[in-house]
């Protein structure tokens, strides 16, 4: 029996070692593991935001007084916004049509009269609807500079402000307002399934590729020692890109982490294998690198990113997609990571979303196992 | 291990039949053989490209199941215990299955740690396998850097790290130099005699099948015979004979033989032409050219290739194609149509083709004979205008490729490697769009469309998608699609590489009328006999040219009283042996 695990673990060695050479040696993989997370962390990082800052917006005052230019300033010291003035409204909505600006705030002439007799002081807002996420952004912040001002003017006549409820909002979880805090977990979650999968399957679909697997399956290993060679070079791999995303997020873009560091890596490597399965998974029907890559997006990226609660509220969606989610691997690691970044470890979430990872992990690696074959057919 | 397992054929395969699915239709690969190969001597499996030889070796392996029937390896059930079988064979895909980013001793290493060799015992075992390859000096470069025949090797010594009892290769010699494949063939004589090793060994080349003790003869899936190949071809005894004729040309004389009453086949060989009778009877020259003046006739020695053609003759009713496909061009006078004067391409520091030069006159047909990686195909993407050259003069069909390719190309068919066919349009719409590609239209290409399924027979398959035409159809599809525009010059890339010896056969009639009627054909191949086909031919080996002639002036250099009859490869070998000579002087 001895002798049957020395060879064994030589038969491992040897795999291990040859894997590791490939590795140093084409370094794809390598960019697979650490380029491609850093460079869709930075795109995703610099380029996609759920804020809006800087919002294009025309000012239309058809009167100028002293209250309408302070009402006006606020605009301009606003973070979110850009003012440009427009002497009346048909030239602010020609602007809008135009797409160069996203919203119009129209202080009609009687608006100082209005505002100094504690009247209801009536602005017009219009915003473009085109799209929705936006515009309710928009609309939200202008109300928010509208109510600022006038209770800063509440103070300064004396009239009290006139709007019915005095609103205090207070963010939590995410207090200082910035998406990209909230994204970035959820980023991490996509770009690693992205990763596990495509790393094994283009891998074991070069070797297809190549000719080589059929001479490995012809000698005597067995397909589980395969696997299992397969498997740990690039667990090794996506944990060092996990790191380095964690890396990036946290001192790069600043996010916050307030979960253990330990719960954050036992999840990560369920999560892993979980995907290196799906991964192993592919590569037992997709026998180029071509179909390999195609199938690994199609197949594990865009479920992620659309059905991991990333983007998308899961608790929005009709109750059948909700019901696929189950199976998406990233819904688990994101819920996971979203809390453990903005929360702390949070264990009803942590606990049970750690059982769904570890189910999904032995679910596709013991798929794979059972479906991959040392045979060519 | 069972007592009987000792005394069973190293390899038993019963009724064995497997099929495989490719889209909606069922294409069977081997239907039902039954083969035993003996221990401790070298079986081949030899057969066109099709036959199911890749398929048979891979249910030997143990890669893939039977669909019905029984594969014993040693003994042993191969589809119950494969790995008990594994443990004890080795196996070399075609590509040899190396790791390319891997060094010559890391591949090494790799698969002595897979078949769980001893450390002990590498060191001796790797000086062995270095020595025998001849690769101890190369220990250390990357396997993706070796020449092919020096890849071939290596994939042969990883396969033998731990010597097997049974070794399984695929198509070891494909496209491999004639020095590294004789080399080859030193080293698994020397398997077989010293270590007892039973060697099954696949091969497209009915030459190889002389160095086997035993052959399985496989076409389209059936195994037509088995045997030791002296039988095969002892059985063809005094059928074969040398037809020459003072006052007709060789291909004229090939043409009336071919249909002339008794004979079975009819070759060009050298000056001469070959022919093989449906008996063993001496023909008369009255019965075979009438007419003729000046006819010798001798007896020749019959080749293994007899054998198979009689055997296909055998199963499918002797068929002569139209061999003339009615004269392209006429009354152009003889001129050179391609001129190569100090061709030179290099990329980046590798030279792929060094200085050459030739000139291929008005319907000559002119090989270019090399192995793989000789600069044949890169000369010939030259030639095409497909790749400008580095340095030197290229001139085709009178136009300065430098300056006017498009016009060069219009006079040009090319009949690619593979067929380069559209695999998802039918036969009809492959015509169609290859002569649109030549600009033809109207009436024009429809006249030319319907001439091609007559003259190629292949109006029966007109709706087929190309992909499912067999090998043989595949290619006169591709020699038709060249034609299309009536060219003046046609270039063959390994036209007949891997199709059988009567598909073959065919192409070279429809060539050699090509030819008569006053197209120049220029033709690659690394498959030795068929330059006799050629009526001149350069040698190409890395990049430069050893020798440029007439077949049979290539082989006469050798004939000596030790060597009556020298091949092409003889020559062939001699011509790289005496350069690497010179190179090692200078």
């Amino acid at each position: 029996m001895s002798s049957v695990n020395i060879k064994f673990l030589l038969r491992l060695r040897g795999l291990l070692r040859k894997e590791f050479l490939q590795i140093m040696r084409d370094p794809s993989a390598i960019a697979i593991a650490f380029l491609l997370p850093a460079i869709l962390l930075l795109l995703f990082g610099y380029g996609v935001s759920l804020d809006a800052r800087n919002v294009p917006l025309a000012l239309v005052v058809e009167q100028p007084t002293a209250l309408a230019a302070d009402f006006a300033s606020q605009f301009e010291r606003s973070p979110y916004f850009k003012p440009r003035r427009f002497a009346n409204i048909h030239a602010a909505e020609a602007a809008m049509d135009a797409r160069e600006v996203e919203g119009i705030v129209w202080l009609r002439s009687d608006f100082v009269r209005q505002a100094m007799h504690g009247g209801p002081a009536l602005i017009g807002v219009l915003v473009n609807g085109v799209d929705a996420n936006n515009a309710r952004l928009v609309e939200g912040y202008i109300q928010q500079v509208w109510i600022k001002w006038l209770g800063a003017q509440a103070t300064v006549t004396g009239h009290p402000a006139a709007v019915p409820v005095d609103t205090q909002q207070r963010v939590w979880f995410n207090p200082a307002v910035q998406s990209r805090d909230y994204l970035m977990p959820g980023l991490i979650g996509l770009i690693m399934t992205l990763t596990g999968a495509l790393l094994t399957a283009l891998v074991i679909a070069r070797e297809w590729e190549h000719g080589t697997m059929e001479a490995l399956m012809a000698t005597p290993l067995a397909i589980r020692e395969i696997l299992t060679a397969k498997l740990i070079p690039y667990f090794v791999l996506g944990m060092g890109g996990m790191a380095a995303s964690v890396t990036i997020a946290v001192f790069l873009f600043g996010v916050p982490l307030h979960g253990s560091l330990c719960v954050l890596a036992l999840s990560s490597a369920l999560f892993l294998l979980a995907t290196l399965g799906m991964g192993l998974l592919i590569s037992t029907f997709a026998r180029n690198q071509f179909v390999a890559g195609q199938i690994a997006i199609t197949s594990t990226f865009l479920p992620a990113l659309i059905l991991s609660g990333f983007i998308f509220d899961i608790g929005s969606m009709p109750k059948a997609i909700q019901v696929i989610t189950y199976i998406v691997p990233a819904r688990y690691f994101v819920a996971i990571l979203q809390s453990l970044f903005l929360a702390g470890d949070i264990w009803v979430i942590i606990v049970p979303n750690t059982l769904g990872l570890l189910v999904m992990a032995v679910i596709f690696l013991g798929t794979a196992r059972l479906i991959a074959r040392k045979r060519l057919d | 291990m069972t007592p009987s397992s000792e005394a069973a054929p190293a390899v038993r395969i019963e009724s064995v039949s497997r099929s495989f699915r490719s889209g909606r239709r069922i294409v069977t690969a081997l239907d039902t053989i039954s083969a035993e190969a003996v221990r401790g001597a070298v079986t081949g499996l030899i057969g066109p490209d099709g036959a199911g030889k890749t398929t048979l070796m891979r249910l030997i392996a143990g890669l893939l199941r039977a669909d019905s029937g029984r594969v014993e390896v040693l003994g042993i059930d191969i589809a119950k215990t494969p790995l008990a079988v594994q443990a004890r064979l080795a196996y070399m895909p075609q590509r040899f299955g190396l790791y390319e980013d891997l060094s010559v001793r890391e591949n090494l290493d790799l698969y002595a740690d897979l078949q769980g060799v001893p450390h002990t015992e590498r060191a001796e075992r790797y000086a062995e396998l270095l020595h025998m390859t001849g690769l101890a000096p190369f220990t250390g470069r990357l396997a993706g850097r070796l020449s092919g025949g020096m890849k071939q090797k290596l994939g042969l010594a990883c396969t033998l790290v731990r010597p097997p009892e049974v070794l399984l290769l695929d198509e070891p010699t494909v496209g491999v130099d004639p020095v590294s494949r004789r080399e080859l063939w030193q080293i698994i004589d020397h398997l077989t005699r010293t270590a007892a090793m039973t060697v099954l060994f696949s091969t497209a080349y009915l030459d190889e099948a002389e160095r086997c003790a035993a052959v399985w003869l496989m076409h389209e899936s059936k195994l037509l015979g088995a045997g030791d190949p002296k039988d095969f071809t002892a059985h063809m005894s005094g059928r074969a004979f040398q037809v020459r004729a003072g006052s007709l040309g060789k291909r004229q004389i090939q043409e009336r033989l071919a249909s002339a009453p008794g004979v079975m086949d009819a070759t060009i060989q050298g000056e001469a032409v070959r022919i093989v009778m449906d008996e063993a009877t001496a023909p008369s020259a009255a019965q075979l050219l009438p007419g003729a003046n000046d006819v010798t006739i001798t007896a020749a020695a019959p080749r293994f290739e007899d054998s198979f053609v009689a055997l296909l003759r055998a199963k499918s009713p002797v068929h002569l194609p139209p061999s003339a496909p009615a004269p392209v061009r006429t009354g152009s006078a003889v001129r050179d149509e391609i001129v190569v004067q100090h061709l030179t391409r290099r990329f980046g520091e590798f030279v792929a083709v060094d200085d050459i030069s030739f000139t291929v006159r008005t319907g000559e047909i002119f090989g270019l004979l090399g192995a793989n990686g000789a600069g044949k195909s890169t000369t010939f993407r030259m030639l095409c205008g497909l790749l400008p050259a580095s340095a030197g003069l290229l001139r085709v069909a009178g136009f300065d490729l430098r300056t006017a390719a498009a016009p060069a190309r219009g006079r040009i068919g090319y009949m690619a490697q593979k067929f380069s066919l559209y695999g998802d349009l039918s036969v009809r719409q492959n015509l169609r769009f290859f002569s649109s590609a030549y600009k033809l239209h109207g009436a024009r290409q429809r006249a030319r469309i319907d001439w091609a399924l007559g003259e190629f027979e292949l109006g029966a398959f007109k709706d087929v998608a190309s992909s499912d035409l067999p090998l043989g159809f595949k290619q006169r599809l591709a020699l038709a699609c060249a034609l299309m525009h009536e060219p003046e010059i046609l270039f063959l890339d390994e036209p007949t590489s891997g199709v059988d010896p009567l598909a073959r056969r065919e192409f070279w009639r429809r060539i050699n009328a090509l030819a008569e009627s006053g197209v120049t054909v220029l033709v690659t191949t690394h498959f030795m006999e068929e330059a006799e086909y050629c009526d001149r031919l350069v040698i190409m080996a890395q990049g430069r040219l050893l020798a440029e002639g007439r077949a049979e002036d290539l082989k006469a250099r050798l004939r000596g009283p030790n060597r009556p009859e020298p091949t092409m490869e003889d020559a062939f070998i001699a011509l790289i042996q005496e350069a690497e000579a010179k190179s090692k002087a200078a």
